[in-house]
């Protein structure tokens, strides 16, 4: 697949992959600032007077978008360097929690996150918060090794 | 005051030297400064997309700035420091990196966004608080942020690449 011509002339353009990679990292920031208005707030901090079912809500559509911008141009980042990427551990580690992440987010962290005021106790929400951050910082950290000589 | 010459002594200093040829530390405070654009940039961007109406429109305006602010000016801080850090490691090739300073001059105006704008129209926040979307000027302000921030995070990706298309 990285030797069809538009991945070679990608690979080529001394332009493409570094724009690609810093639409890449708005992605990343985008995906940070919605996880972190939700998974403080499940902390008890940040936006602590609002109910977390209004922000969480709120949140998810910048989350989804976030997470479309960076899973695409991560896709063609990958196609540059398919090859390279698939015997990298750091690669595999990445999308290992990154899949676990949205499974995650996807049913109990927005169960919880969505749930009636009292009906889940702050024990859980710092839990499930912290399972979240803990999850997305190894999807980043991986994301960084990747790309390091 | 000749800056270049400064910046000559400056990457000659032995830490200078010692941070420059430590590959692991070095790599540490890059990751360290890359991913917490996730806190500090994003917190940011959440602010300013509250500015253009764009979510949490039942949070009232005030509350959304002093909540998240302090998150992202921590985020900031930690940059600043980082950022020093990998300037320091070395000073001349950064000052000789055109994408490095427009990225410094992005960062000055945004800087200066944000200070003109708590020192102007919010003060008047009462006004428009509780407002769905704000008016024109706030949004202004937001839509300026999130430019800047897009600059500031794209010319810091490509000087990496100054020598590369430039060298």
């Amino acid at each position: 697949m990285q030797y069809s011509a538009p991945l070679v002339a990608m690979r080529q353009s001394p332009w493409l992959f570094p724009v690609i990679a810093t639409i890449h990292l708005m992605g990343l920031s985008l995906i940070g600032g919605a996880v972190l208005v939700v998974d403080l707030r499940l902390l008890g901090l940040g936006l602590r007077s609002q109910p977390v079912a209004g922000l969480a809500h709120d949140a998810e559509r910048w989350l989804f978008r976030g997470l479309v911008v960076a899973v695409s141009t991560g896709i063609l980042l990958f196609m540059c360097f398919a090859t390279k990427y698939y015997y990298l551990t750091f690669f595999w580690v990445k999308m290992a929690a990154l899949i676990l992440v949205i499974v995650f987010t996807a049913s109990v962290h927005r169960r919880v996150a969505l749930a009636n005021e009292g009906d889940v106790s702050p024990m859980r929400c710092k839990l499930v918060a912290l399972v979240s951050l803990s999850l997305w910082t190894i999807v980043a950290v991986g994301g960084r090794y990747i790309g390091f000589p | 005051m000749d800056l270049f010459r400064f910046f000559e002594w400056l990457g000659n200093t032995s830490w200078s030297i010692a941070l420059h040829e430590s590959r692991y530390v070095f790599l540490l405070v890059l990751m360290i400064h890359v991913l917490t654009l996730s806190v500090f940039v994003g917190t940011a961007a959440m602010i300013d997309l509250r500015l253009l109406g764009k979510t949490m429109t039942r949070v009232p305006v005030s509350q959304v700035v002093t909540r998240l602010l302090p998150w992202s000016e921590a985020g900031f801080l930690v940059m600043v420091v980082t950022g020093t850090l990998l300037f320091y490691a070395a000073p001349v090739a950064r000052y000789e990196n055109v994408f490095f300073r427009l990225k410094m001059a992005a960062l000055l105006i945004a800087v200066m966004n944000v200070w003109v704008f708590r020192r102007t129209i919010y003060r008047r926040v009462g006004e428009w608080d509780l407002d769905p979307v704000p008016p024109r000027r706030v949004q202004m302000v937001g839509a300026l942020s999130l430019l800047l921030l897009a600059i500031i995070i794209t010319a810091g990706r490509m000087m990496a690449y100054q020598d590369y298309w430039f060298g």
